[in-house]
């Protein structure tokens, strides 16, 4: 049963990303760059996801589990060390370069485009590297 | 280009908040695309592996669906082959270190108040818009 609400779930979030346009990494450039004309679709993307997110999530947390698995899932970390931000920065100027991010990449897997596959396939390596790396 | 997609905007995000709503109330899981992706090939568990398959599969299917049932995806890329595969890579490799990207540190980290998602959100964006500064702005 997990992996069917993951599929739903991820269907819902790959509908949101290309109704929002975030699949488009033009539209994610144009809010990058803030000296030129600007585009401020990215904000409202976010804050179209955390309207639904940040009253949500401490309602769902309230719960001693989720409804298919004993136990939630989530992050163990605290502390803000080197890693994090390294690879924020790194992430950062990966995402200034090409415009996409992990999610909106796959979404546009949707068009068959070969050039979102080579993006694709890059980042899947980029995450090799740095488990190696580990 | 620049013109606002306010309706589109807003609308695309509450359905990607309400999908990261749904996989913590379902499967108790933090919907963070970048890890979600890079467990499929690091996790040695059969389940798990299927569940992160599925998520995936059900996002390009979203987008597809998109395409079928409202109008054609625009995806444009203006960076050519060889920028294109440095990004890949520099995508991967920071979102696995700094565990997480735009979803996971973003729409998940932010709600859950989370220091270390607010850093990263932070340093990302900033380090997004620096890039594009140079690389539009200035000339080498």
């Amino acid at each position: 049963m997990l992996f069917v609400s993951a599929f739903l779930t991820g269907v819902l979030f790959g509908l949101g990303l290309s109704i929002s346009e975030m699949i488009n990494p033009t539209r994610v450039i144009g809010f990058l760059d803030v000296a030129g004309h600007w585009d401020a679709t990215l904000i409202f993307v976010m804050g179209g996801a955390l309207a639904m997110t940040v009253p949500l999530y401490p309602l769902i947390l309230r719960r001693n589990q989720p409804i298919l698995d004993r136990r939630f899932s989530l992050p163990t970390k605290h502390e803000i060390d080197r890693p994090l931000i390294f690879g924020a920065v790194i992430f950062g100027i990966g995402w200034g370069l090409g415009g996409f991010c992990p999610g909106p990449a796959l979404a546009a897997l949707a068009t068959g485009s070969t050039r979102v596959a080579l993006f694709v396939f890059a980042m899947i390596t980029g995450q090799w590297m740095a488990g190696r790396l580990q | 280009m620049a013109e606002v997609n306010l309706t589109g905007g807003l609308i695309g995000g509450a359905l990607i908040g309400l999908a990261a709503a749904l996989l913590l109330l379902f499967n108790g899981r933090i919907a963070g695309v970048s890890g979600i992706l890079g467990g499929i090939f690091t996790s040695d568990n059969r389940a798990d592996r299927l569940w992160r398959c599925a998520f995936v599969i059900g996002i390009i299917f979203g987008a597809a669906l998109y395409a079928r049932v409202f109008a054609a995806l625009a995806v444009q890329i203006q960076a050519n082959n060889f920028t294109l595969i440095v990004a890949g890579i520099l995508v991967g490799f920071g979102t696995r270190l700094g565990s997480g990207c735009t979803s996971g540190h973003g729409v998940c980290g932010l709600a859950r108040r989370s220091p270390r998602s607010i850093v990263a959100t932070a340093t990302f964006m900033l380090l997004g818009m620096l890039t594009v500064f140079l690389m539009r702005h200035v000339s080498f």
